[in-house]
């Protein structure tokens, strides 16, 4: 095992003394002996301080492979624990992690992966009140995160502060990846000014995710954030790649500065970061899409009539997937056929819908009324809530 | 002119489950209105009550962004690909 008394110092370490042990040096060799890294290459990735906000599927690959080569600070905040559902993608977390804070999850890991480097954690919420403070420190970020507010919040920190600002964003099997916050390059909100009204876009959860995606997605943000430190190759600046992993295909589009983008733009009208939770809550042209008025009944009521022997139809609006996994014997008409399907139901007859966890059948619901249906129920939490309250062998999912 | 136009995963649903489809067009506006006359339900996830195209919806003829050449006027030629791409946030869970 080599010591660490003779060190190997670069001709012309770029900042400082900066310098590599014998042992990184064994450690990074492979970077070594490459000329697009090299002493000098490592030396950047040495002196580089990445702030990867959020750690699950796409943090994960990030942290694992900037922590590999050798990032000298890695920020990682999270607010969120490991849960069961997390491991078919987050693959920072073993099965022994769930319940743990994701945060020291991930520090853990990547601390074995690579003793050599700091590891900040943030076992929190980024704000505005606390965005520009926590990100201030780091070159460059890089964003994990899942929700609409945040990668906002996210973007307009970045631009404030003159940080690149690496995207990658994700669904079902479908990536989005470039490089935003580069000097003369568009920002998140040249490409998008405003969010979708709340609901129109499912989450993984609701949607589903191919579970390696995120891992796709993620290991591309890392390499652009090592190209970045390097100062190597041609970064994603002002190109937005789109990979289809069901096709294989990656495609690219043309990235625009917009000259009259609020925040980057020459005439920016956002110079501090704002609410985002309204932004994305309230702003667009649209309304957001909410139901409300509808009827429900809870799986025990169900159950009941059901015994009672009641004359109940049950409605299934899910797919015919989810049925397969477990069913409460319903008739199957999944959300987006019900406009086209809707003569298959008796409107003099009693009608419960229900789906996963009372959401999509909730829309139903509120078509069918508009529809004329009169003796129509939400089945309150779906099968959910039908597994924890009357049926427990039935799996949730 | 016959131009292909992709749909993005999360409005497939309301286009037959079709990755693309084939419409005949001269404008990126002609592409589209044939596509939602075609699916009636994919009309309201790119348009607004008065007919204007969604904020969080962006719509590229090859590789360039509409609002960056004539928007819903750009003109197409025989097998260009109109692209439809909307925003995405999914990523932590």
């Amino acid at each position: 095992m080599p010591t660490k008394t003779k060190t190997l110092t670069a001709s012309h370490a770029a900042q400082g003394a900066a310098s590599l042990s014998n042992e990184e040096v064994l450690r990074y060799s492979r970077h070594l002996i490459m000329p697009e890294v090299g002493m000098d290459g490592q030396l950047k990735l040495k002196q580089a301080k990445v702030m990867c906000i959020g750690t699950g599927g796409l943090g994960a690959p990030l942290g694992l492979y900037l922590a590999a080569a050798g990032v000298g600070r890695i920020g990682l905040i999270d607010f969120d624990a490991v849960d069961f559902t997390n491991l078919q993608r987050q693959v920072l977390f073993g099965t022994s992690d769930v319940g743990r804070p994701k945060i020291t999850a991930a520090a853990d890991r990547l601390r074995n992966l690579n003793p050599e480097i700091q590891i900040d954690t943030f076992e929190a919420h980024l704000t505005s009140e606390n965005a520009l403070d926590i990100l201030k420190d780091y070159d460059i970020i890089v964003d994990g995160t899942d929700n609409f507010p945040t990668r906002y919040l996210v973007n307009d920190a970045c631009v404030l502060l003159g940080k690149p600002n690496v995207y990658g964003s994700i669904f079902r099997f479908e990536g989005q990846v470039t490089v935003f916050g580069y000097p003369g390059g568009p920002c998140y909100r040249c490409l998008y000014p405003e969010p979708p009204p709340p609901g129109l876009v499912p989450s993984c959860a609701e949607g589903g995710v191919l579970g390696v995606l995120p891992g796709i997605v993620g290991t591309i943000q890392a390499c652009e954030t090592l190209k970045l430190i390097i100062g190597k190759g041609e970064p994603l600046v002002g190109r937005l790649l789109l990979f289809d992993a069901l096709g294989m295909k990656f495609r690219e589009l043309k990235l625009r500065k917009n000259p009259e983008c609020p925040v980057c733009g020459e005439h920016r009208t956002i110079t501090k970061l704002i609410d985002y939770a309204e932004f994305c809550g309230i702003r667009g042209e649209e309304a957001p899409i909410t139901v409300t008025d509808i009827p429900e009944m809870t799986p025990r009521e169900l159950k009941e009539r059901l015994d009672r022997g009641d004359d109940l139809f049950v409605l299934d609006v899910r797919e015919p997937h989810e049925y397969q996994i477990c069913n409460l014997n319903g008739h199957l008409i999944p959300l987006g056929e019900l406009s086209r399907r809707v003569h298959e139901l008796d409107s003099s007859r009693e009608i419960v819908a229900h789906c996963r966890s009372g959401k999509r059948s909730a829309d139903a619901v509120d078509f069918l009324r508009k529809a004329g249906f009169r003796k129509i129920w939400n089945l309150k939490g779906g099968i959910l809530a039908w597994s924890d309250e009357v049926d427990p062998t039935v799996p949730k999912y | 002119m016959a131009v292909k136009v992709i749909i993005p995963t999360p409005l497939r649903a309301y286009a037959g489950k079709q990755e693309s489809v084939d419409v005949q067009a001269a404008t990126v506006g002609e592409a589209l209105l044939g596509l939602t006359s075609r699916f009636g339900d994919l009309k309201r996830h790119l348009f607004t009550e008065e007919g204007k195209l969604r904020s969080f919806v962006n719509v590229y003829v090859n590789d360039e962004d509409i609002r960056y050449l004539q928007k819903d006027q750009t003109q197409v030629r025989e097998g260009d690909t109109i692209s439809i791409v909307p925003s995405i946030a999914g990523g932590a869970s």
